[in-house]
């Protein structure tokens, strides 16, 4: 009888996640429960702890099993082929009447955020842009065009000394470098390609991984270049008609600039992304070699991944660059590189919006974690593991193309 | 009859392994040839070789349109053989799993195609006007061949038999004059493989393509095919039409071992 059986999976649940709460408890009570004193030479028994750890255990792995099963059944529905169902996130965003008003809302929240907020705040809004920037350019040649690039932080690097060095020699301005960055961050990624481009997969990322790190180490130890690891001070921020700004209106502007900056990038990675490279990018994701039996380039279409990626990165170092006014190698280790990574699978491969979502979500985490203080990365880590595990699709996946045909014609909607 | 494409005297060695010997194969304008033969003869190699993923180690592959001057095929990218008016499908399934049957078969469009990055970013009237004729002509295609109803379906969601008739027309959707089927029947039931049979057909008569499969279902071979290879041990062991190749004891000792007491 269908009516009995959630009733009876519930007991069943509530027995497994008992087990689990008495294994717990058995295996931690050597060091959570027995203590030697070893002044008095007493032996001490908290079963306080014991109490909590068999209470805490009992409600996580219920709630944990209560998330896996609702997953599984979602699952089981989407298979079963029933005419595909929108999640309610997905609706919301689909209905006409919401999605106005709360782009509206959306709009004035960001143009407003510098005057509703501290310069402390504004800062951190910046850097969450510039990362938003990073991961859509990381989106082309990861979650697009499948290459995995764990080197990603050297074309972010290469646009901020670029800037770095353009100014200090030669008091370039911003606005002059910043599409000279974009220019050097592809000249970049297109010289990383060639090597790679008959390497996929695991032997890619290796090597993309090398040429980050060898990137950082000529930063750090080319002295007369780079000035090595004490790093090029004193950079400009970007002028306004050579206006003279202070700090606070500074940042103000460049949070502007980068608002534009990133809404330029969704613009052109969309545009990008449902054209004809970009479905050779999802070909060549999916399946190299039937993507050459379609008279797709493989060569030429890895290496326009690599190099519009770069130039993303490029472009974002420049700014960062400006922001920071000061850049030296420790700001472009791996780690930077593994962030930008998840980011990009977080957000959901290849979808722009999850993508500029999940990079505010980690870019914005941490910060706003400070009041846990110690506990902050050990969190932050906790939240990463979490989302993989229930959403592992992304935070937002990829909703594909959808097309209806009427009698006059095709007509395509997202 | 035209020659679209002539193989002569092909050799293809793996190191000390000689996969191919001396093979000679020739495709005519408006025929559907076959090419059998026992399993780990070579008839896959022959694709491979085709269709630029292998480069062969001695020989000729020459290709051409109908009435242009065939060119020499050895050693070109798989994407150029393509461009050149080769299609292929393959042995096991190679569909893309995670897009649409309709993205699956635009996709086929891309070498018939020209935006760039600057078109695809600005989106000027000719990349919008060569989008909508992709689309239009992607969709026309599928309907052609009854597969309207699968356009928005993800690849990897389709039953099997839907699957081999999506990586044909998305074949077809590249413009080849020659198409190059890897076994289109395996793991197929009797009722599908009368479907393919018919498919086959239309494709020659309706789309002016010829064919040239590979396929281990005799009955099939026999009805569809104009002229017959055969193969063994990675050496051309006969050919010539259905009638004969049924009784030629050299494809009979191939097939069925020979005679100890002979």
């Amino acid at each position: 009888m269908p009516a009995h059986r959630p009733r009876i999976s519930i007991v069943s649940e509530l027995r497994q996640s008992l087990v689990a709460s008495v294994w717990f408890m058995f295996l931690t009570f050597p060091i959570m429960v027995i203590r030697v004193n070893t002044i008095e030479n007493t032996i001490e028994w908290r079963w306080r702890n014991m109490v909590l750890i068999g209470l805490g255990t009992f409600f996580l792995s219920f709630i944990w099993r209560f998330f896996l099963r609702r997953r599984e059944a979602g699952r089981k529905k989407a298979e079963g082929g029933e005419t595909q169902r929108l999640t309610l996130t997905r609706r919301i965003i689909a209905a006409r009447e919401v999605r106005r008003p709360s782009l509206v809302a959306v709009g004035a929240f960001v143009l407003l955020f510098p005057f509703l907020f501290s310069t402390y705040q504004t800062n951190i809004m910046i850097t969450a842009l510039i990362y938003v920037m990073l991961g859509l350019g990381l989106n082309i040649v990861v979650g697009v065009a499948g290459l995995l690039d764990l080197g990603y932080v050297a074309f972010y690097a290469v646009g901020a000394y670029a800037y770095a060095l353009l100014n200090h020699h030669y008091g370039l301005g911003f606005y002059s470098v910043l599409p000279l960055g974009a220019l050097l961050g592809l000249t970049f990624g297109v010289l990383l390609g060639f090597p790679v481009l008959r390497l996929r997969g695991d032997y890619l990322a290796i090597v993309t991984l090398g040429f980050g790190e060898i990137i950082r180490l000529i930063l750090e130890n080319w002295n007369e270049f780079s000035q090595g690891p004490s790093g090029i001070a004193g950079i400009d921020r970007p002028g306004l008609f050579g206006l003279d700004l202070d700090l606070d209106l500074a940042m103000k502007y460049l949070y502007y600039l980068m608002v534009v900056m990133v809404l330029f990038t969704i613009f052109v990675v969309n545009r990008l992304q449902n054209s004809r490279i970009g479905r050779a990018w999802l070909a060549l994701r999916e399946d190299e070699i039937a993507c050459q039996a379609m008279g797709i380039d493989k060569h030429k279409t890895k290496l326009t991944a690599f190099g519009l990626g770069a130039t993303w990165a490029g472009m974002a170092g420049v700014i960062f660059a400006a922001k920071t006014t000061f850049v030296n190698p420790a700001s472009f280790t791996f780690m930077e590189s593994a962030i930008i990574l998840s980011i990009v699978v977080m957000g959901g491969m290849g979808s722009i919006v999850g993508v500029t979502l999940a990079a505010f979500v980690l870019m914005l985490l941490p910060e706003y974690l400070r009041a846990f203080s110690e506990y902050r990365m050990l969190l932050f880590g906790a939240c990463l593991v979490l989302m993989m595990v229930f959403r592992p699709g992304g935070l937002i996946q990829k909703v594909q193309r959808h097309y209806e045909f009427h009698d006059q014609g095709p007509a395509g909607r997202d | 009859m035209e020659t679209l494409l002539n193989i002569k005297a092909l050799y293809m060695r793996f190191g000390g392994l000689a996969a191919l010997e001396e093979i000679d194969l020739e495709v005519r304008t408006g025929e559907i040839t076959a090419l059998i033969g026992p399993n780990g003869a070579g008839k896959t190699t022959i694709f491979n070789c085709i269709t630029g993923i292998y480069n062969p180690t001695a020989g000729d592959i020459l290709a051409g349109r109908p009435g242009r001057k065939p060119q020499r095929l050895n050693g070109r990218a798989p994407n150029e053989v393509t461009a050149l008016g080769l299609a292929r499908t393959f042995q096991n399934i190679r569909l893309f799993p995670n897009l649409t049957v309709l993205e699956n078969v635009m996709i086929g469009r891309h070498c018939r195609t020209r935006a760039g990055i600057l078109g695809a970013v600005l989106r000027d009237r000719r990349t919008r006007g060569e989008e909508r004729e992709t689309l239009v002509r992607s969709y026309r295609l599928l309907t052609r061949f009854a597969l309207e109803p699968f356009v928005n379906e993800l690849a990897k969601n389709l039953p099997y038999g839907v699957q081999r008739r999506v990586e044909i027309v998305r074949a077809l959707a590249t413009e080849p004059f020659l198409l190059l089927l890897d076994e289109p029947a395996a793991g197929m039931n009797i009722n599908e493989t009368r479907q393919l049979d018919e498919l086959i057909n239309r494709i020659r008569d309706e789309e002016n393509v010829s064919i040239l499969l590979i396929e281990h279902d005799m009955s099939l071979v026999m009805s569809l095919s104009d002229r017959i290879y055969v193969m063994d041990y990675g050496r051309m062991i006969a050919q010539g039409p259905p009638a004969r190749i049924k009784n030629d004891p050299n494809v009979i000792k191939a097939y069925l071992g020979e005679d100890l007491d002979a």
